[in-house]
């Protein structure tokens, strides 16, 4: 298969000199001003009712596992494991600007007995933090000593908390065993091919058995390591989610086939992200100039593998040291030299009372969803359309237009409401146009919405984006996002019904790849 | 015979410590050495050096030209 074949624009052609690529990354120092990027969450759509009691018990309060959970509930990385087995032509671990937010991107590195205070510090502080991950900057089965030295210590100090990892797969056989006895129940593991002639194309080498070995060899090795690993974990009955990214003219098409090679081995969701890709990352990907795929190719690939398979549409990619909701980092109010002089008061009682309250508020959204929804129920018609929200989270369209350093995705049609993505648009420098009007960069972001629901928006944006074709709705501030989005299409579709307007559809949009200059507020 | 790191490339990423089968490496400054009396170039242990072969940066595990017994007699 020609991988160059399909590429449409600027991709890796095979001109290009690899030589000169690998040294240039060897030479990168990271963004010349400051960095930082797309993020991405986790999870799967499905509610309580569609799926297995013990399942659901296990993804509820899992904010990557479950689409619903991530809008109430927060994790955090601890960034143990910098060690890496393999190289892909995505990574490079150099950058470490602390506005950077990528995967395997840290701004410090952890012991082990730091991480455990750390993890202290945050779920007192941030008493809706239900899950701990351990996802590099490396791989964390690379690492195996201290990444299971940290499952042990918070297991004893703060054992409500959920534990998950993320690994490529390469040495997950080896350590399956100790993954259930520390009750790790949620594993990820980022399968990119399955054909080894794809993966020479993502892989450039994998250190295995004390050798380094390249090529489709190592491509090869790689993936039966992969669906070995896979099969042992769902054998076990641990939770498993698949990365997945997505590279126009290198894997795109074949993550069909991917898709249903990790299905047919019970893993549980399927995330398909969009590559993260600019020249710098000092990543080869990056300064070969290989593109990310758009808005619209990605989502049309996340439908297309939607079948007997939560696909994961809410990943904000995050960092190795991540902390917070997904969609915000709050990693800077974390740094090592702050909680090691925080006084740290790990309260479960009061953890489990702000949790029944989510659990409420949880329980008062879904109502009111359904309400909405039935009154839907008898209205025909084919159109679907999306709408971008601002949200702070918790369910609610609770976040100024001009606030919002990103918008949640719905696609709306006589099902309902459906999350089927988010766009980033904080402050990107972008290589070049870091100067443009930030306006621009919002309607780019969401060009293909018919709406933007908003807590509050001034006149003049209002009045730009209408220009745009996208209309500012704020007629239903601090109310729930689906319940909102369902009775504002219910009146769409009345209006296209009655002739007062003609339904269109959009174009596409744009997944932002730049780095990010400002820091959060 | 002996490998050094070059501090400018280097990670510190830790994955030729662990690698190392002399115990040869250890971090220093928030970078990464290799103590010269203790590398052996892993002849004996393996086909190649552990240290080069898993270092995520090309180049940056080298052999140490400045060490007087390579230097042209």
């Amino acid at each position: 298969m020609d991988s160059t074949a399909n590429l449409e624009s600027g991709a890796s052609g095979a001109n290009v000199d690899m030589d000169a690529v690998m040294q240039q990354v060897a030479e990168h120092k990271g963004c010349g001003t400051e960095g930082g990027s797309g993020k991405a969450s986790c999870g799967s759509g499905a509610g309580e009712n569609d799926l297995p009691q013990e399942i659901w018990d296990k993804v509820k309060n899992h904010p990557c596992y479950s689409e619903e959970a991530h809008h109430h509930y927060a994790r955090m990385h601890v960034a143990v494991a910098p060690a890496c087995n393999i190289q892909c032509n995505y990574c490079n671990r150099k950058y470490d600007c602390a506005n950077e937010s990528r995967p395997g991107v840290v701004s410090e590195k952890l012991t082990p007995e730091q991480a455990a205070k750390k993890v202290l510090a945050v779920a007192s502080t941030i008493p809706q933090m239900t899950v701990l991950g351990i996802a590099g900057p490396g791989d964390p089965l690379a690492n195996p000593a201290k990444t299971f030295k940290t499952f042990e210590l918070i297991s004893k100090t703060a054992p409500d908390i959920k534990l998950c990892l993320s690994t490529n797969g390469l040495a997950l056989p080896d350590h399956v065993d100790t993954i259930a006895k520390y009750n790790v129940d949620h594993v990820t593991i980022t399968i990119n091919m399955v054909d080894p002639e794809v993966g020479a194309k993502i892989y450039p080498w994998i250190f295995w058995k004390h050798k380094r070995i390249e090529g489709i060899e190592a491509a090869r090795i790689l993936t039966e390591r992969q669906m070995q690993g896979l099969e042992m974990l769902t054998e076990r009955g641990i939770l498993c989610k698949v990365n997945s990214v997505m590279i126009p003219g290198v894997n795109d098409k074949h993550l069909v086939e991917v898709n249903k090679a990790v299905k047919s081995r019970g893993a549980f969701l399927h995330n398909i992200m969009p590559l993260i890709s600019a020249p710098e990352h000092g990543t080869v990907f990056g300064l070969t100039g290989q593109r990310g795929p758009s808005a619209q190719e990605l989502k049309a690939l996340q439908d297309s593998c939607e079948g007997e398979m939560n696909m994961m549409r809410h990943c904000r990619q995050c960092r190795a040291d991540a902390v917070g909701l997904l969609g915000e980092d709050r990693s800077e109010e974390f740094t090592t030299d702050k909680i090691m002089a925080m006084e740290v008061n790990y309260d479960l009682e009061t953890r489990k009372a702000y949790q029944a309250a989510v659990e409420l508020e949880r329980v008062a959204k879904v109502e009111a969803k359904k309400e909405e929804l039935e009154t839907l129920a008898g209205v025909a018609s084919d159109i679907k359309i999306l709408t971008a929200v601002a949200t702070k989270g918790s369910g609610l369209i609770n976040e100024h237009f001009g606030h919002a350093k990103e918008f949640q995705i719905y696609e709306l049609s006589t099902g309902g409401a459906k999350f089927v993505g988010h766009r980033r648009v904080d402050l990107y420098c972008q290589g070049g146009f870091g100067d443009e009007d930030s306006l621009e960069t919002v309607i780019r972001a969401i060009n293909d919405c018919h709406a933007v629901f908003v807590a509050k928006i001034g006149g003049c944006p209002k009045g730009d984006l209408a220009k745009a074709g996208i209309e500012a709705v704020d007629e239903f501030a601090h109310e729930f996002i689906e319940k909102s989005a369902i009775s504002w299409f219910k009146a769409y579709l009345e209006k296209v019904n009655s002739g007062e307007i003609v339904h269109e559809s959009r174009g596409d949009a744009e997944i932002r790849q730049g780095a990010l200059l400002a820091a959060a507020d | 015979m002996t490998y050094k790191i070059v501090a400018s490339q280097c990670t510190s990423c830790s994955a030729c410590e662990a690698e190392c089968p002399n115990m040869a490496i250890s971090e220093k400054g928030g970078t990464f050495i290799i103590d010269p009396k203790k590398c052996t170039e892993c002849l004996g242990h393996f086909d190649t050096p552990q240290c080069v072969a898993v270092c995520p940066v090309d180049n940056t595990c080298v052999i140490d030209n400045s060490l007087p017994r390579y230097q042209a007699p």
